[in-house]
Formats: structure tokens, C-alpha cells, sequence
């Protein structure tokens, strides 16, 4: 289980979270919405140690977040970032097998390459992509590589970072049953930053809106049309008109 | 304008050159003990020796034949208003190994590996690879700059040890070529006039022009600002920043290896 106790985070005068506290049950996968610029991705980088949160406690299974062995803290994650962020002096393979290939969970090559394929395959791509370089891809090749790098290592808890940013209807359609499946059938604890409704329907048993830098409601995907919440009604119409302000 | 306004703007500005070469400063140093600490990175050290090393040459060659035979044209020129053309092989070799030789490998290092440094990692930071790194366990310091730094220490002294050789060819060339030297005489005449202290001092000025090179890429890299303004501004200022740095640092060695 992953809990946000009141964590702040500001930079300069920009107080972007502002006491957000949030609890994501084992096995569950959670989604986050909220506009842009509403801190999501701070939000997610404070649980990686990415950024330093300014106040505020961030729980793993029950042991603070900032204290241990960091490599096996981090050995317990993928993340799928919202560009890939896929490696480009590495071809695809040796981009999905990166956590394979050095470190505590180094395997020899030919283990690690077949290991890559395997979850390629499982992304829906063909092995012969696992010898060219991401800028020889397409955006959602890239996602895929992305999503099947995230997953190599078999972690307990994923993240993805806006999954279907810059993907075409179809190809995010694809993004998201791709990640529910995985999710699924890994059983691993999940949790989604995503402004894409479609991805939240797809992807969520739980969501939460963030809003002016705390979390503004919390409940299962089931719930949130019927929430009553004027942030989250005015966020699922895409409303100009509500509290959320259009202009920010 | 007010004095003591004048005085405080002076003030700040003094602070924050102190605090940039802090963090330069710390910045290396935490560089450094990642080359000594492992896990290593062969792979990554072995693409920037290639990058750093080999891919340097040509630029180096070229600029070190051109600068030696000017340099031996330009001292006949000179030599010759009081009769002194004979010393065109003693100075195209002091000139050369004490100075310009690691003084233009170490720029053209500036100006070719600091800024694809730079840019490189920049670019890398902007789109979020360096937080894929961290996420996947692997140290940005570690992987990224400790790899480049080992390079360029072991690299930079080779590569003026080259162009030193090959700027005296140059001088060598202009002036049996053109200036009616006799070869024999002109490499006995080089041979003997270099000391030791002057070839170990152009070894020492490439390893620490290499490192300055290494470290400013690396340094403005990993803190460039978003998208791409911020990593033209963090190529730009890698670039300034290694090139005064260098000759800052030829001063002081010059005057460690032949003032005292």
C-alpha cells in the first residue's frame, strides 16, 4: 500500500501541493486527474524520491519512503513516463532490458535479451523491433517500448505518466487495455496521472482529483460520475463553467 | 547611482560567482567518487573514450599541423629582423608542448565533446531520461558523468601528446619545405632542446583541460533548464565556461611547472 500523508511541495512562490494525502491499496490501481499544472507529476515524483517533498510523510508498505536502501526501493517500481523516455543511444532491447542488464537484478545478455523480446511481445510488438532504436519508432512504439521497459523487472507497483498523451484515439484505446491487462494479470499495485477520461474508465478501480494542490475527491471509478463533487462533475464534462477555473 | 547600492550590487554578484564555482566545485567532487566507486560502467566508458579519444582526432590533427607550420612561419618572420632564424625549431617545440598544443586540443575539446556533452545530457533531462535512469536504479552521476570524466582525463593527454607531435611535423614541413631548413638539423634541434619537464607539463595541462572539459558538459547538462531554450543555454554556457576555465587553468600550471 502506497499513503500520502499531507505532503507539500512548492517551488518558489508555486505551492503546488499543498497537504495532499491519498492511500493506494495493495494489488489496486488507482488514477489521479486534474488539470495541467495541477501537480500530478509532482505528486508521483515525491512517492519515487525524484523530488524532496517540502512536508508530509509518503508511505510504502508502511515504511517511509525516504529511509532504506534506495536501489531496492526503486527495484520495487516501472514507471511509464509520459514520453517513453526511452534511451537513445540503446537500441529497443537493451532499453527493455536496462534493469536486466546492470545492478541487483543483472542476468547474462542472452537471458536478458529474450527476456526483452518476451515482454515486447506481451506490448503487441514484434521482435524485430528489438534491434532498432527508439527514434526509429513511432510515438506509440515508443509508448509500448516504454510500457514493456516498465514491466521487464516485474515490479510490485507501476506508474504511469499520461499513458495516452500525443496517441491517436485508437493507439490510446490499445495503451490502455494494454496497461489494465498488465496490471491485472501482474497484480501489481498501479497508479495513473491522466487528464484522458477514456484512460480513467479504462484503466481506474479507484480515482482521485487533484485539485489546488489537495486531493479534492477520492472513490471508486463506479462512483465518480454520481460523486456530487463540483471539481470532478466539472472535470468529467469539460465544463468552462464550475470552480475549477478555465484560465489558470 | 547610489554608492553603497553600486557596493551591494558588486557584493551579489561576487557571492554568486563564489557560490557557482561551490557547486561546480562539489559537483566534480561528487564526480570523482563515483569513478572510484562501483558499480562500473565499461560499456559507457568505453563509448566515451571512442567519443572523447579516437572521434577527436582529426579536429585535433588538423588544428595542431596548421598552428605548427604558422607558427614556424611566423618566428623566421620574426627571427629574421635580428638575424635569429635559427631558432625556428626551439620555439615551434617549446611553443607547441609548453603551450599551444594542450591550450588548442583543450579548446577544440571545449568546443567538440563539452557541448555534445551538454547537449546531450540536457536533452536527456528534458525528456525526463534522467528520471528513467533513477527509476530504473541506475545513478545519473554514475552512469552519465562518471564515464565521461575517466574518459576525458585518460583521453585528453593522449590527444595532446598527438597534436604536439603533429604540430612540430607541421613546423617541421613549412620549414624544410619552404624556409630552406636542413631535416636532420631541425630534429636534432627539436629533440634536444625539450626537457622533460616540458612534455610531463603538457601531459599535466591535458588531463586537467580534459577534466575541465568533462566536468562543465556534464555540470551544465544535469542542471539545464526545460525544453529547448534550456539546452542551448546549457550547451552555450558549458562551452564559455570550459573555455575560460581551460586558459584559467593553463595560467596557473604554467606558472606551477615554470615559475618556480
Amino acid at each position: 500500500m502506497i499513503r500520502m500523508e499531507n505532503v507539500e511541495k512548492a517551488f518558489g512562490d508555486n505551492h503546488v501541493l499543498r497537504g495532499m494525502s491519498l492511500e493506494i491499496p495493495k494489488g489496486t490501481s488507482m488514477v489521479i486527474i486534474g488539470g495541467s499544472g495541477t501537480g500530478k507529476s509532482v505528486a508521483l515524483k515525491c512517492i519515487l524520491g525524484l523530488i524532496k517533498p517540502d512536508s508530509g510523510m509518503i508511505y510504502v508498505d508502511g515504511k517511509d519512503a525516504t529511509k532504506g536502501d534506495r536501489d531496492a526501493f526503486l527495484a520495487r517500481f516501472g514507471m511509464l513516463f509520459q514520453g517513453a523516455a526511452l534511451f537513445d543511444s540503446l537500441t529497443v532491447w537493451q532499453n527493455v532490458a536496462f534493469r536486466l542488464l546492470r545492478g541487483s537484478l543483472k542476468r547474462p545478455t542472452e537471458e536478458a535479451r529474450e527476456i526483452a523480446i518476451e515482454k515486447l511481445r506481451r506490448v503487441g510488438l514484434k521482435s524485430d523491433v528489438a534491434d532498432r532504436f527508439p527514434a526509429e519508432l513511432s510515438g506509440g512504439m515508443q509508448k509500448r517500448v516504454g510500457l514493456a521497459r516498465a514491466i521487464a523487472a516485474e515490479p510490485e507497483i507501476i506508474f504511469f505518466d499520461e499513458p495516452t498523451t500525443g496517441l491517436d484515439p485508437i493507439m490510446s484505446g490499445v495503451i490502455n487495455d494494454l496497461i489494465r491487462e498488465i496490471v491485472t494479470e501482474m497484480g501489481a499495485t498501479a497508479m495513473t496521472i491522466t487528464h484522458d477520461m477514456s484512460s480513467v474508465r479504462a484503466i481506474a478501480d479507484n480515482v482521485a482529483m487533484l485539485h489546488g494542490g489537495v486531493i479534492q475527491w477520492t472513490g471508486p471509478v463506479g462512483q465518480m460520475d454520481a460523486s456530487g463533487d463540483p471539481y470532478v462533475e466539472q472535470f468529467i464534462s469539460g465544463s468552462a463553467e464550475g470552480p475549477i477555473e478555465a484560465v489558470r | 547611482m547610489n554608492p553603497i547600492s553600486a557596493l551591494g550590487g558588486l557584493g551579489r554578484t561576487v557571492l554568486g560567482l563564489l557560490a557557482a564555482f561551490g557547486r561546480v566545485a562539489l559537483f566534480a567532487l561528487d564526480a570523482v567518487s563515483h569513478i572510484l566507486r562501483p558499480p562500473f560502467y565499461p560499456r559507457e566508458f568505453g563509448m566515451a573514450l571512442l567519443n572523447i579519444g579516437w572521434l577527436s582526432l582529426p579536429v585535433v590533427g588538423l588544428t595542431a599541423i596548421f598552428t605548427g607550420g604558422a607558427l614556424a612561419l611566423q618566428i623566421y618572420a620574426g627571427g629574421a629582423r635580428f638575424n635569429a632564424e635559427a631558432v625556428v625549431p626551439q620555439i615551434v617545440a617549446i611553443g607547441m608542448v609548453r603551450e599551444l598544443g594542450p591550450v588548442l586540443v583543450g579548446l577544440m575539446i571545449a568546443a567538440r565533446v563539452t557541448s555534445s556533452i551538454a547537449a546531450e545530457i540536457a536533452t536527456m533531462k528534458v525528456t525526463e531520461q534522467i528520471d528513467a535512469l533513477v527509476t530504473l536504479s541506475t545513478h545519473p552521476m554514475k552512469y552519465l558523468t562518471a564515464p565521461r570524466v575517466l574518459a576525458a582525463l585518460i583521453t585528453v593527454p593522449a590527444l595532446v601528446a598527438v597534436g604536439d607531435v603533429i604540430g612540430i611535423a607541421g613546423g617541421y614541413t613549412v620549414a624544410t619545405q619552404n624556409l630552406g631548413f636542413n631535416p636532420a638539423a631541425y630534429l636534432k634541434n627539436t629533440v634536444d632542446f625539450l626537457e622533460m619537464r616540458d612534455i610531463v607539463s603538457s601531459l599535466v595541462k591535458g588531463a586537467a583541460f580534459g577534466v575541465i572539459a568533462a566536468i562543465m558538459g556534464c555540470y551544465y547538462g544535469m542542471n539545464s533548464g526545460r525544453g529547448a531554450q534550456g539546452v542551448g543555454r546549457a550547451t552555450k554556457g558549458s562551452v564559455e565556461a570550459a573555455a575560460v576555465l581551460i586558459l584559467a587553468a593553463n595560467f596557473v600550471l604554467t606558472g606551477v611547472f615554470f615559475s618556480l
